[in-house]
């Protein structure tokens, strides 16, 4: 037997302390409206949910100050976020680089959760069939974000490229997966 | 309905086994397999007991079979198969590595542990000699149901798991030689001290599973007695009793009394329970939604 | 010759990514009961399933499709649509367990190459000797619980190709052969595909100690700290005697990536990696790893050291029943 640790990186304060102040209602608004854009261009990942297409998901990153509801809405979906713990399905906690490395295939969903960096709770099906869509989805939320801001997406990219370097945090689809 | 007696799953003395196979001769089952089943270490040590037992069980008229191992891997257990089949008997296969060994056109039957899940499997069977088939015990009643339709159009006996502990796994490795660290070679019979397994329970002290060596079984005690009549509307001609170390032969007794139509499934639930006050039972597989489950919750819940 | 590497793939993504990195051969199934990873969110339909085979195809990599499950009594014809769905969907060769199956293919799909799924547990060379007389089959994947030495055993008995397990879940139980499962959920692999399925799996965090339940059954428990393990039957924590532990195996994961040269020399032809469940950024680092260890096998240099402990199911691994002593 041998046993071996990597670390996820923790979200830095200076990007955590801020979103204390963001008005939700309005994020969330606009990450509904890019959720949509993505089920648009990634009709598959709906269908992977099969029977949990409907189901309500709370992602919980955990060194985030809020909450992430996600309702599929059968291809339709909407993003809620909020700062009181609220009731879902199924809920996902985990810093926000696992989550992020889990959408981007940069981590194993799996390998995260056996090393307790990734918490599931309520229902573990619909938990998998979300994490088995999304992985197969092979989603890139940095160039989702640069399609939906068209002539400020040389700049945004250039933000964006920054943080991932400066955080540690999966922005992108990576090249080569972390393990 | 027949009445099969299963081959004893676990570890006795000889001298247990030899006046075990006395009081099932007294018996009225119809029919009795015997040998080793679970682990080829065991067998030397009953061995010689094995002639006289069949002698007097086919002197009380009763049917006699003989079991194979239900995992072959070693070259020493691949001979036990050769031996076994020269013994003249009729086999009951409960591993499908026997198949090769037998002489074409061979008659034998298969046990609870082959897999056989549908009616090509089974017409397969068929065509290659076997007369009877104990079903997996896994199976719900539906597939017992066409199974046995199939079977009788092929003159195939289907008997299906009447009672007992279930055998849910069976595995290379030696559980109770682990749990005594000590490995399989050298296991120093650590199985012998428990006549009807090692119970196992949860990490909140709910009973679970039994430990029997290489195999794994059920907790619970596995009964047909609320599904006789569904069983035998299907065509089931035959329920396999599983031996346990106390009041066998009365559960036999019980058995006869309750397919024969002389008293009630509860009334046979409650003469077990009388003598082995410990035992819970199931009846999940064939009815339920888990094989765990019982279906009458009255005696479940007073578990 | 090079051993053949056959890696997983659960989805379509997933096997885009074991071609690129380097197998030679990836094994998957149809989204339905027929295959033993029937899981939420996983496995191919008949489009993907077609177009996955063509994508391997085209560099160079082959395809099998599991079909292992045990066919339902009354409903066998979904399990024939799928043998027959593969072949024409130009699948490499089919995974098969059960005996009416295997009789079906090698009848109606004559030429449609039939390989023995772990899922029959032949483990010795009678049985494999004789799933090749009686249905033709070409190639059989073999139980978790044989040692190098038996390995070698079986291949001087036979000229059937033979593939063993070298990394991932590892079942302690013959294969094919165990339904623990469905005793405690009512879903076991041989019916449904599935095994400690997710749906009946529930964990509670009580201040940072973790209970798994399965089915209602705590079977273990994380403290603060700890690796979690999924709540597998067979590796879960029980009490017997007066030991409380992991009576039947350890939440461990296999691992034989040492034990390489051993197998090729007892005459193994393919090395499989176990985890149709897994990411697509699992299957890219098993398979460059392993495709690593068989090219320095091949080219007489020494194997790289691993580097997978941390996929590995409670982040530790076993080499199993390859080495005697695990029995």
């Amino acid at each position: 037997m041998s046993q071996t640790t990597v670390s996820v990186p923790r979200c830095p304060p200076l990007l955590a302390v801020p979103l204390r102040a963001v008005p939700l209602a309005l994020l969330s608004a606009s990450l509904t409206a890019f959720s949509r854009r993505i089920a648009t261009s990634h009709p598959g990942l709906f269908r992977r949910l099969g029977d949990y297409a409907n189901t309500p998901f709370v992602i919980d990153p955990t060194d985030l100050p809020l909450v992430i509801l996600l309702h599929p809405g059968n291809g339709k979906p909407t993003i809620t976020l909020t700062r009181r713990p609220v009731g879902g399905a199924a809920r996902i906690a985990g810093p926000l680089a696992a989550l992020l490395g889990l959408v981007h295939g940069g981590f194993d969903g799996d390998a995260l959760f056996f090393s307790r960096d990734l918490v599931i709770e309520g229902d573990t099906s619909a938990s998998l069939a979300l994490r088995n869509a999304i992985d197969d989805a092979e989603l890139d939320l940095s160039e989702e974000l640069l399609n939906l801001t068209g002539p400020l997406a040389a700049p945004v990219h250039r933000v964006l490229s920054l943080l991932e370097r400066r955080t540690g945090l999966y922005l992108t689809r990576p090249e080569e997966p972390a393990w | 309905m027949q009445l099969t007696v299963a081959p004893i799953p676990f570890f006795w003395s000889k001298d247990t086994w030899s006046t075990f196979y006395e009081e099932i001769a007294e018996t009225s089952v119809d029919r009795v397999v015997l040998g080793e089943l679970v682990c080829s270490k065991r067998l030397p040590f009953f061995q010689d007991q094995i002639p006289g037992a069949i002698e007097r069980l086919i002197a009380a008229g009763k049917d006699v079979a003989l079991t194979s191992l239900a995992l072959i891997t070693l070259k020493r257990e691949r001979k036990l198969t050769a031996d076994l089949v020269e013994m003249g008997l009729e086999v009951e296969v409960n591993d499908l590595s026997v198949l090769p060994y037998l002489p074409k056109s061979t008659k034998f039957s298969v046990g609870p542990l082959v897999n056989v899940y549908n009616e090509g499997t089974l017409r397969w069977l068929a065509s290659l000699g076997a007369t009877r088939i104990c079903l997996p015990p896994e199976l719900p009643l539906a597939s017992v149901e066409i199974l046995a339709k199939e079977a009788a159009s092929l003159d195939v006996t289907i008997e299906v798991w009447g009672h007992g502990r279930l055998p849910l796994a069976i595995s290379g490795r030696c559980y109770h030689a682990r749990l005594h660290g000590r490995t399989k070679d050298n296991c120093q019979f650590a199985c012998e001290d428990d006549p009807d397994g090692l119970d196992v329970a949860t990490l909140d002290g709910q009973p679970f599973l039994t430990m029997n060596g290489v195999q794994t079984l059920s907790d619970s005690y596995a009964t047909t007695v609320h599904q006789i009549g569904q069983l035998r509307d299907a065509g089931v001609t035959a329920l396999r009793l599983s031996p346990q170390s106390h009041g066998f032969a009365n559960l036999c007794h019980q058995y006869r009394a309750l397919v024969e139509g002389q008293c009630s499934g509860e009334a046979v639930l409650e003469a077990i329970t009388g003598q082995t006050p410990e035992v819970r039972f199931s009846d999940g597989f064939l009815t339920g939604d888990r094989g765990v489950a019982m279906s009458t919750p009255a005696i479940a819940a007073r578990t | 010759m090079v051993m053949e590497i056959v890696c997983p793939a659960g989805t379509p993504a997933a096997f885009r990514a074991a071609v690129k990195a380097g197998a030679h051969t990836i094994y998957c199934g149809f989204a339905d009961e027929t295959n033993a990873r029937n899981f939420p969110g996983l496995n191919f339909d008949r489009v993907e399933m077609r177009d996955s085979v063509a994508f391997a195809h085209q560099h160079g990599a082959k395809v099998l499709v599991a079909i292992n499950t045990f066919p339902r009594a009354g409903d066998e014809a979904i399990w024939h649509r799928a043998v027959a769905d593969a072949e024409s969907c130009g699948a490499d060769a089919v995974i098969l367990a059960d005996a009416g199956l295997l009789d079906y293919a090698a009848r109606d799909h004559p030429n449609l190459r039939r390989h023995l799924s772990v899922q029959a547990a032949a483990a010795n060379a009678d049985m494999v000797n004789f799933y090749a007389e009686t249905f033709g089959v070409k190639r059989v994947v073999l139980p978790r619980v044989l040692s190098v030495p038996e390995i070698a055993a079986i291949n001087a008995e036979t000229e059937v190709e033979t593939e063993v397990f070298v990394f991932g879940g590892l079942c302690v139980m013959a294969e094919g052969r165990c339904s623990l499962s469905s005793y405690a959920t009512g879903r076991s692999p041989n019916m449904n595909g599935v095994c400690s399925p997710a749906s009946h799996v529930e964990y509670h965090d009580h201040n940072g100690v973790l209970d798994a339940q399965l089915g209602g059954y705590t079977i273990h428990r994380a403290q603060k700290g700890d690796a979690a393990p999924y709540p597998t039957l067979c590796k879960g924590c029980f009490t017997a005697g007066e030991k409380t532990d992991h009576l039947f195996e350890d939440p461990v994961s296999l691992n034989a990536e040492q034990l390489i040269p051993q197998l090729q020399k007892a005459g193994v032809t393919a090395l499989k990696i176990e985890g149709r469940q897994r990411s697509r950024s699992y299957v890219t680092q098993v398979v460059r790893n392993f495709r690593e260890a068989v090219d320095a096998l091949e080219d007489g240099r020494p194997l790289p050291q691993g580097m997978l402990a941390r996929l590995s199911e409670g982040q530790a691994m076993t080499t199993g029943a390859y080495k005697k002593t695990w029995r």
